[in-house]
């Protein structure tokens, strides 16, 4: 390892030891908006390492999310909570890779609509399964806290930068680089695009499973509606654009800030939470099209006088 | 459209003058949708409510609590139908603008996943728009839960003992023709009312469920009206409520029975099919004669611009009832006190006696409902006084 490896890599340490000491606060307003950032830093940092470099934007968070919250919901009874954690990572890596065998072989475009209608295909067929058996919601009483949740998902985002940070330093880190800059290249140096998109997929797949999982206890009532929220494919993307995906650190910077706009906006406009939501959405894609990162390093390229 | 304005800005400024007088304040925090695929029910029946009990309490010069006097001010939140937006809601309620009370947030899936908040911070969540099959569990876990509206399985039970009522009495046949919209509720009551049908000696000659936002209902119609069932039963939800009454009078479907789920009592059911409405069973139902009822429906009126509807409409306000007799009654505003008043207390509410069983549920609550001369009254229910007999649907014109 150099020594700026070693360096950030300390640093990393640091910040998340400080991270899981938010709970010791014992503030539970702060700690539950500590559990909304945790959670949005995992779904939108996973996101970020398949859908920045390759430039596919994924709309299938929530189908990840909803099928690992129904992996807790339907196995609570059966199985240990700690099972079924890696369970619905596997589950979620699976249906990622089926999805990208089906999808990533085409252009950008049917890879998005493709994503956005997965959630639904999953919902109905949940849905369909629920008639079927004529069961209804499903209720997941555990003696979990939201310190438990906010400690575990701190632990799955270090493991969500060390995944990015390990993959950086690999030949597929390499590869989807060269990927991203031009595929037509990278096909013609040998690499096979097909696989390396799929097995990157697999990543937000399996982090956005183990997520749902982990946030099913707090929910309590499972049903697909709740499940399935395409709302949080949306919001997942606005952050980590917000943030910037061409760094690691790229979209928590934007989760932070998201979060507490959204926070003061529910709070100050209980009647126009949506309608200001929206408008911050387009602030964001208009004024800030590569995201806080990008305009950090615009200003530090600006600063030493070379041309932005 | 004045005089509603006219009333309201007259309460603000007596409960305003009220208020700088005694200068006492409870805070209430309400969390419901406005935004999302729950908003259209909750702004029919949970926030005109919210509305209407504020302006009732602060009218009649607040809550008296001991010695002292308390206006109460409403802080309200979207939660968009989302239950992460609705924990955060809660806790901002909780911590943030320290309410003195919150009131139950809307629908089974978002009261659930407030539930644990309610309970660490010791707030009484008395629900009005959640159902669970699941009470004993629930309490056990949630002891400040309390359930009022019901379950899938008291609701089937009243509908099955109505038919057979009618049956006995040789004005129905013996077949059905049973449709679900395949979600949640639908399901739920479809499940429970399949093997209490035949248990009842009903034989289903049609039984199909139809994707939650179905446009097109005719084929759903046209396939129970080819069965020739005596009874049509469909366990619906808002807008295939209507697309199905719709179909039935297109196609004349002749049935004796002819029973939809949710959004059957609004009082848009009988605004938009008039006359048709007549004799069509629903879900829910309301004592209609019932003086606290008739008050409570015309200053719902008054004071928000719309009727109630005949179902949960009164059971949301109910719930508002048992806050407000249980802090007077306690003569406290510590929740403690409260939450141990509401457990050991019956109340008299819009709907009537409210007791809870040892699972904090309410059992008794109305089942089936049928409009009759205009008014959709209650005709079965688990307990409830004023049920009117049923009548058979006869034809739709």
């Amino acid at each position: 390892m150099t020594r700026p490896e070693v360096q950030s890599l300390s640093i990393g340490t640091v910040l998340f030891a400080l991270a899981a000491c938010l709970p010791f606060l014992s503030d539970a307003y702060l700690l539950s908006i500590g559990v909304t950032i945790a959670m949005y830093t995992v779904l939108a940092t996973s996101w970020a390492l398949f859908s920045g470099p390759t430039h596919y934007i994924s709309l299938a968070t929530a189908a990840f999310f909803g099928l690992g919250a129904y992996t807790t919901a339907l196995g609570i009874e059966h199985l240990p909570y700690w099972l079924l954690l890696p369970i619905a990572g596997v589950l979620g890596a699976v249906l990622a890779a089926l999805v990208g065998l089906a999808t990533l072989r085409l252009s950008g475009v049917y890879f998005v609509i493709f994503t956005l209608g997965l959630a639904e295909l999953v919902r109905q067929i949940i849905t369909w399964g629920q008639n079927m058996s004529g069961t209804k919601g499903l209720y997941v009483l555990t003696a979990i806290t939201e310190e438990h949740i906010y400690w575990q998902l701190t632990a799955l985002a270090a493991l969500v930068f060390l995944t990015g940070w390990l993959i950086a330093r690999s030949r597929l880190g390499f590869a989807v680089r060269i990927l991203g800059d031009d595929e037509e290249v990278a096909r013609h140096v040998g690499i096979h695009t097909a696989r390396v998109k799929v097995l990157l997929f697999m990543v937000p797949g399996a982090v956005a499973a183990i997520t749902g999982a982990m946030l099913a206890p707090r929910y309590v009532y499972i049903e697909p509606a709740i499940a399935f929220t395409p709302m949080l494919s949306f919001q997942v993307v606005i952050m980590a654009l917000l943030g910037g995906t061409g760094r690691l650190w790229g979209p928590i910077v934007g989760v932070i800030p998201f979060t507490f706009l959204w926070e003061a906006i529910s709070g100050t406009f209980p009647n126009q939470t949506t309608l200001l939501l929206g408008l911050a959405f387009l602030a964001i894609v208009y004024l800030l099209p590569n995201g806080f990162t990008g305009l950090l390093e615009a200003a530090r390229s600006r600063l030493k006088g070379a041309p932005a | 459209m004045t005089r509603p304005i006219l009333k309201w800005t007259l309460a603000a400024a007596v409960a305003f003058a009220a208020s700088s007088v005694m200068a006492d304040t409870l805070k209430i925090g309400a969390v419901g949708p406005k935004t999302g695929p729950l908003a259209g029910g909750a702004v029919v029946t949970y926030w005109p409510n919210v509305q209407l009990w504020a302006h009732d309490v602060n009218a009649r010069g607040g809550l008296k609590v001991g010695d002292k006097t308390y206006t109460i001010e409403i802080f309200e939140y979207d939660d968009q139908t989302n239950p992460a937006q609705t924990i955060a809601a809660v806790q901002r309620l909780a911590t943030q603008d320290k309410a003195d009370f919150i009131l139950p947030p809307y629908s089974t899936g978002l009261n659930l996943a407030a539930a644990p908040i309610y309970d660490r911070y010791g707030y009484p969540q008395i629900t009005s728009t959640a159902t669970s099959d699941q009470v004993e569990k629930l309490s056990g876990q949630f002891p400040n839960l309390y359930i009022t509206l019901g379950s899938a399985s008291g609701i089937v039970n009243g509908l099955v003992d109505t038919m057979k009522g009618l049956r006995d009495a040789g004005t129905l046949g013996n077949t059905i023709a049973m449709v679900n919209v395949a979600d949640a509720f639908g399901i739920e009551l479809a499940e429970a009312a399949r093997p209490a049908f035949k248990e009842a000696g009903f034989e289903i000659v049609y039984d199909t469920s139809y994707p939650l936002g179905t446009q097109d209902l005719s084929p759903v119609m046209k396939g129970a009206k080819d069965a020739k069932p005596s009874a049509f039963i469909a366990f619906s939800y808002p807008p295939d409520t209507f697309g199905l009454t719709e179909q039935a009078i297109i196609e004349d479907l002749d049935v004796d029975v002819f029973f939809t789920a949710v959004a059957t009592a609004f009082p848009a059911y009988a605004g938009r099919f008039g006359a048709a409405a007549e004799g069509v069973m629903g879900i829910g139902g309301v004592n209609a004669d019932d003086p606290a009822f008739q008050e409570y429906a015309a200053r719902h009126k008054d004071v928000t611009g719309n009727a109630p509807d005949y179902w949960a409409s009164a059971m949301v306000y109910s719930t508002f009832q048992i806050y407000e007799q249980a802090i007077e009654g306690a003569g406290t505003i510590d929740k403690a006190a409260v939450a141990e008043y509401i457990k050991s207390h019956d109340f008299d509410t819009v709907i009537g006696k409210i007791a809870w069983d040892e699972h904090n549920n309410n059992p008794a609550y109305w089942t089936v409902g049928q409009w009759q001369g205009g008014v959709f009254r209650g005709v079965a229910s688990t307990g409830r006084d004023g049920a009117v007999k049923p009548i058979v649907k006869d034809g739709w014109k």
